[in-house]
């Protein structure tokens, strides 16, 4: 095969510099028959990358639950469908942007947002709304104040522009993310059943089209970046972190859909990680075809590319199209119109190749399938951390003086993961389009669905500390929180993504971390009956082999059968009874209590029961239709104590007086503490009228849910009793203006 | 009655203003493609807002050299409403039928949130159904709604009484803390000599229906399918 250019490329030094093993080399030249030269060693270097293979997760993602009866599209396409009446879908899906997000924290961010709408429209969808869920070190170090920034406004600056509402997300601060934040960006659109277009191509001579940007040399080898850690030379990495261009998505967004709505196309796929390598060989293969390119018509933004940094290039906002024959001057016409300009690049094969020309001459020959469906698949060796029960344990004398429960409430709420996070949400267009539910004090995003009644509820959630100390346990709590906030917004949850965080699959004890975080989601996605559809996985997230807490972040998505009927978390109105859904167990395990006050990272997370849970989610979307229920919202970081506080908040002050039970239990560490800021799962604040609170009470008893009274809203302070001492007194205003300014106190007007 | 939303390349609040206009307000409207040179017998014109050509050079700067324009500023000069939101605003002081600049906001960040819009005068076609000093809640959206005009330029639009709308709190005081963005006296929206161009950057179209937040930026759409029928354009059409 010496027509294929630069002969072999099999020394060791080239093949260690494109992240493959000596192991992998030999298995491409296997498949190959023969030794690949350059320009193929560069296509299997990115598409056995972790980032595109999912080499090392892929035997475990396996095992998650995809299928449901709602479930139109299940993972392995560009991104899940589920169904939600009337003939139409949510199509939606969370993705990470984490490395290029440390290198270049305002691109970075900016060109996750830019990626995960792609992949929403690809499918056919109009995109409606974003979700971000995001992790920062600690701000008291101006370095992680840059990074906080500079990925606010890239969000912003891409979502705003391109026009598609940031409805909500989460944002959770912890020194292991000092090196390495986390960018996690969830998009969902919405596209008729009928309309969905799948990354496939088909039909062999349909013209294959190249659209939207052209093809610069930045990010080669972004996907296998992405693959590696981070060490002291991370900034010698910029060049590989693209720049993002939301007027040319927006674009490319419309044009796309009017294509697609035209019925002109067999098959879209963007692209996104190893640009026009990963678009051609996965159409390809997932069609069962081949595809035929030459590199020369693709539009290049600077002379003299080689055809390996045409393939490479992850240059942003760019589609490839696999048109009906007979269909191109329309689809060209479509794109004019925008100011676009679809290029032919070539066309589907019968032979199952990816064959790459250069002005015709054969550059680069490759099975489809070798690049992805046989790309390498790791049962990586796995071991349960040592010292795990030493973790597990908080003794009394680990702690200092205990603060005054007031104390500590009000620095729980000024505390960044607790406080609000209005400083950033104000930063970003939440309204545009004219879906957003704007009830203040929201648990989840809301948009309605024009032209029917309904309304969608969406919520991210993933809590490191908690992974950290068991991972299973940790990502069972956050499915179950996900679908909470759903379901305390009056939503029934119908469907599911998921991000999965974590540091360097090579590392055994990580590998143990992420399988047991997989077999968590399962569990809880089984018993919640909240089907996985797709997602992303991404691993190698250390710095200087300190890797991050495992963070595996579920996105929820729910239906609310009659948009007006949305609750939120705050307390309507003076007098109304307050009901504790659930109970709590004094767990103050992995508490934000315990990280804030004490500085300490330790015991075991909150237990949970998922049948429990099920059946206080299904209670919440029954209560909420009925509108027996006026507010709803769940305990999390902070416990009881944060949550009630909470539902005070945004509410012109309006204030509320408990008395509840002690713990049954003293989590080791302090009843009272436990009881007010343990954060025991499966519980709900919620509001009743007077009139109505002893029929729900009953309700919630005879479906399996504890409930009880324990006080009610009204006034201009929060009091709490534990077993009939008052723990905590403060003005609402004073512990609202901790919980509001702390972000800005943080961020603004300090030098940068 | 006939409303034409001009879509420009990255416009991006055209199907809200389309939607709130048909689907809310029950009135015909119809997009209009930046390159067409004809606003095909509209009766009222909405520049919408979004980041038209992704605002890469000054916002609004380049969309003013649109074919459509042509036909829009004889359109105003025939004496035809036009109403400019956000960046449908911005594109109105760069094509120079509203006097005035954008400056970043003050903190030099976007901002998305409810803010209080008193109405200053109602002898516009678009406040037609306003009373003075009515205080509306409507979204902004907008990282360059800083308005800013040369002394000589704010007295003649004080004199003129063409300051149509401005930042105020509930209690309809334009104070400082009421004034998002940082524009000078507070304004938020102004006309033209004609009165019949108005440009503001808060977000009516956004404000239609209490489920998304607010309805009182109906009362602006509202206005001006008054102000025509006074002038006989709805039997126009209806006939």
């Amino acid at each position: 095969m010496t027509h294929l250019g630069p002969g072999s490329a099999g020394d060791a030094a080239t093949v260690a510099q494109h992240g493959l093993t000596r192991e992998e080399y030999a298995r491409i030249v296997d498949l190959l028959g023969r030794e690949p030269n350059l320009t193929e060693l560069g296509l299997f270097s990115v598409m056995w990358s972790e980032h595109c293979s999912y080499k090392s997760s892929r035997v475990h993602l396996r095992t998650l639950p995809t299928e449901g009866a709602g479930v139109l599209q299940g993972p392995g396409e560009n991104a899940g469908a589920v169904d939600i009446g009337d003939g139409l879908a949510a199509v939606f899906k969370i993705e990470s942007h984490n490395h290029p997000s440390f290198i270049e924290p305002y691109q970075g961010a900016a060109t996750g947002v830019g990626g995960i709408i792609r992949d929403i429209f690809t499918m056919g969808a109009r995109p409606i709304a974003l979700l971000d869920s995001l992790r920062f070190g600690p701000l008291e170090d101006r370095r992680n104040r840059r990074i906080v920034r500079g990925v606010v406004s890239g969000i912003g600056g891409y979502g705003n522009s391109i026009g598609i509402p940031t409805v909500g997300g989460e944002v959770m601060f912890d020194e292991s993310y000092n090196g390495n934040p986390l960018v996690n960006v969830f998009c969902l659109g919405i596209a008729r059943h009928d309309a969905i277009v799948k990354g496939q191509a088909s039909g062999v001579g349909n013209p294959v089209y190249y659209v939207g940007a052209k093809t610069g040399r930045d990010g080669i080898h972004g996907a296998t970046m992405a693959s590696a850690e981070f060490d002291e030379t991370s900034a010698d990495k910029r060049p590989t972190v693209q720049v993002g261009d939301p007027f040319m998505e927006k674009l490319l967004l419309e044009a796309c859909l009017e294509v697609m709505q035209a019925g002109a196309v067999v098959g879209v796929q963007d692209m996104g990680a190893a640009g026009l390598t990963c678009s051609t060989c996965e159409t390809g293969s997932r069609g069962g075809v081949g595809v035929e390119i030459d590199v020369a018509r693709v539009p290049q933004r600077e002379p003299g590319m080689t055809p390996y940094e045409i393939m490479l290039s992850e240059s942003q906002e760019r589609m490839l199209l696999i048109v009906k024959r007979g269909r191109e001057a329309e689809v060209e016409r479509i794109f004019e119109k925008w100011d676009l300009h679809a290029v032919r690049i070539g066309e589907v094969t019968a032979d199952g190749l990816l064959r790459v020309r250069q002005h015709g001459t054969l550059v680069a020959e490759v099975p489809n399938r070798a690049l992805t469906e046989e790309a390498p698949l790791y049962r990586r060796p796995m071991a349960e951390p040592e010292g795990r029960d030493v973790l597990q344990k908080v003794r009394r004398d680990q702690l200092g003086p205990l603060p005054q429960p007031t104390d500590a409430l009000l620095t729980l709420l000024g505390s960044p993961t607790v406080a609000s996070k209005h400083w950033i949400y104000r930063q970003y267009d939440t309204m545009v389009r004219t879906n957003t539910i704007a009830e203040t004090g929201l648990t989840a995003g809301v948009v309605r669905v024009k032209g029917t009644r309904r309304a969608l509820a969406m919520s991210v959630d993933g809590n490191g500390r908690y992974c950290l100390l068991d991972p299973r346990q940790g990502a069972r709590l956050a499915v179950a929180e996900a679908a909470r906030n759903v379901a305390c917004a009056g939503a029934r949850p119908i469907g599911a993504t998921n991000c999965l965080n974590f540091g360097n699959p090579e590392r055994p004890d990580i590998m143990w971390q992420f399988a047991e975080a997989v077999a968590g989601i399962g569990e809880a996605c089984r018993a919640l009956e909240v089907p996985i559809t797709g997602g992303n996985v991404s691993l190698y997230n250390e710095t200087d082999g300190c890797a991050i807490l495992p963070t595996p972040v579920i996105g929820v998505v729910g239906l609310l059968e009659d948009a007006a009927t949305v609750l939120t978390r705050v307390f309507p109105s003076a007098g109304l009874e307050i009901v504790l859904l659930g109970e709590g167990l004094g767990e103050l395990g992995g508490s934000e209590y315990l990280k804030t006050l004490h500085g300490l990272l330790q015991g075991r997370p909150p237990v949970i029961d998922l049948a429990r849970e099920r059946a206080l989610q299904r209670l919440l979307v029954e209560s909420a239709s009925t509108g027996v229920i006026r507010s709803a919202h769940d305990t999390a970081e902070g416990g009881l104590a944060v949550a009630l506080a909470e539902c005070c908040f945004d509410a012109g002050g309006l204030g509320a007086d408990v008395s509840v039970p002690g713990a049954p239990s003293d989590g080791d560490v302090d009843r009272l503490a436990a009881t007010l800021f343990g954060e025991s799962a499966s519980r709900v604040l919620v509001s009743v009228a007077p009139d109505r609170v002893e029929a729900f009470v009953a309700a919630a008893r005879s479906a399996g849910v504890p409930a009880t009274r324990i006080g009610r809203t009204g006034g201009s302070g929060i009091r709490i009793a534990v077993d009939g001492t008052v723990a905590i007194e403060c003005a609402v205003a004073d512990a609202e203006a901790r919980w509001n300014g702390c972000l800005a106190r943080w961020l603004d007007g300090r030098a940068a | 009655m006939r409303f034409a939303v001009v879509v420009f390349p990255g416009s991006n609040c055209d199907h809200d203003a389309y939607y709130a206009i048909t689907h809310v307000l029950g009135q015909q409207a119809a997009f209009v493609w930046h390159k067409d040179r004809s606003l095909a017998g509209a009766d009222v014109v909405i520049l919408p807002g979004g980041f038209s050509h992704g605002d890469y050079l000054r916002t609004g700067a380049i969309a003013r050299f649109s074919p459509i324009m042509t036909a829009v500023r004889e359109f105003a000069a025939a004496g035809g409403p036009v109403l400019g939101i956000c960046n449908g605003f911005q594109i109105l002081l760069e094509c120079g039928l509203l006097p005035g600049a954008m400056l970043r906001n003050r903190d030099v960040k976007f901002h998305c949130e409810f803010v209080g819009l008193r109405v200053e005068r109602t002898d516009t076609p678009f406040t037609s159904q306003c009373a003075v000093g009515q205080v509306l809640r409507l979204p902004i959206a907008h990282g360059e709604g800083n308005y800013f005009a040369p002394a000589e330029t704010i007295a003649e639009l004080e004199a003129g009484g063409r300051i149509v709308f401005r930042y105020a709190n509930l209690a309809g005081e334009a104070t400082e803390r009421a004034n998002p963005n940082g524009a000078l006296d507070n304004i938020a929206g102004i006309c033209n000599e004609a009165r019949n161009v108005v440009g503001l950057m808060p977000h009516p179209e956004r404000a239609c229906e209490t489920l998304v937040g607010s309805a009182d930026g109906l009362v602006v759409f509202e206005s001006v399918v008054h102000a025509l029928a006074a002038r006989g354009v709805l039997q126009a059409v209806s006939r």
